[in-house]
């Protein structure tokens, strides 16, 4: 069985210290592993391992600058994460207005059912 | 709670009665008619209940009854646990009266875990810091945030 997608994507994310390194790389556009390095509490090492992983996500994606390599986040990708959650706010507006009709009904069917009562 | 933690916001206007509203959000007979299909709730503090989606459905757990302005539950976490911050997501209604009309919000929270395959659930419960919902905050903001070149 083949991975799905969507399963890589959050499996990558779900990391806090690979999260760390997307994190750094949203804010600065384009880093290479070195610096990223000396701005995170671990090692060289975990920073390119976190980067392999990330790239395999398609999170982000990598060229060659002279000798070095520069990493660069993939926005349409993290859209996705964001899609997510624009999902949910619209069924929570369907719903919502689900409620509204429900209740708009009910009081209608309630003041046509005890007219006049007290008054 | 936590503060960082990604929620969705969402509000309506509705022409009628706080009490009315209340009865369409707690009633199962009401619930199943804007939520799921099939419904089961005791509606109270720590009641148990189902939501049934077709042929999918998973448990509920009732947080707050407030009749008639608040009203929360807890689904969406994994089988055989006991829902709770960090393996669920949380719904709260609240419910204001704005004259002759009520005004109905709802928040869902620790929606960080949608979607996530369980073994990730897992690990993100065991490392979560807090970090994930300003992430996702910066994530919204992306292309605004990008150095151009």
């Amino acid at each position: 069985m083949t991975a799905d997608p969507d399963d890589e994507l959050w499996a990558a994310i779900a990391d806090p210290s690979r999260r760390r390194v997307l994190d750094l790389l949203v804010r600065r556009g384009e880093a290479s592993a070195s610096s990223l390095a000396g701005q995170v509490p671990f090692s060289r090492q975990a920073v390119s391992k976190h980067l392999v992983v990330l790239e395999h996500a398609g999170l982000i994606s990598r060229r060659k600058l002279g000798r070095e390599v520069l990493y660069q986040v993939v926005a349409a990708r993290l859209d996705e994460a964001t899609r997510a959650m624009a999902d949910v706010a619209t069924q929570w507006d369907q719903r919502l207005y689900s409620i509204k009709r429900l209740a708009e009904a009910a009081h209608e069917h309630a003041k046509t059912e005890t007219p006049e009562r007290g008054r | 709670m936590n503060a960082t933690e990604y929620k969705i916001e969402r509000e309506i206007v509705i022409d009628a009665p706080v009490e009315v509203v209340w009865r369409t959000i707690t009633e199962p007979d009401q619930i199943s008619q804007w939520f799921a299909d099939k419904v089961e709730l005791e509606v109270e503090p720590g009641g148990h209940g189902y939501l049934g989606f077709g042929d999918q459905g998973g448990p509920v757990l009732v947080e707050t009854v407030d009749p008639p302005s608040r009203f929360s539950f807890r689904w969406n976490h994994p089988a055989g646990e006991e829902p709770a911050a960090g393996n669920s997501l949380l719904v709260e209604f609240t419910l204001a009266t704005e004259g002759e009309q009520t005004r109905l919000r709802v928040v869902e929270s620790g929606l960080d875990l949608l979607a996530w395959p369980a073994a990730e659930k897992q690990r993100y419960r065991d490392e979560h810091n807090g970090g994930w919902g300003k992430f996702l905050d910066r994530l919204a903001r992306l292309p605004a945030e990008r150095p151009k070149g």
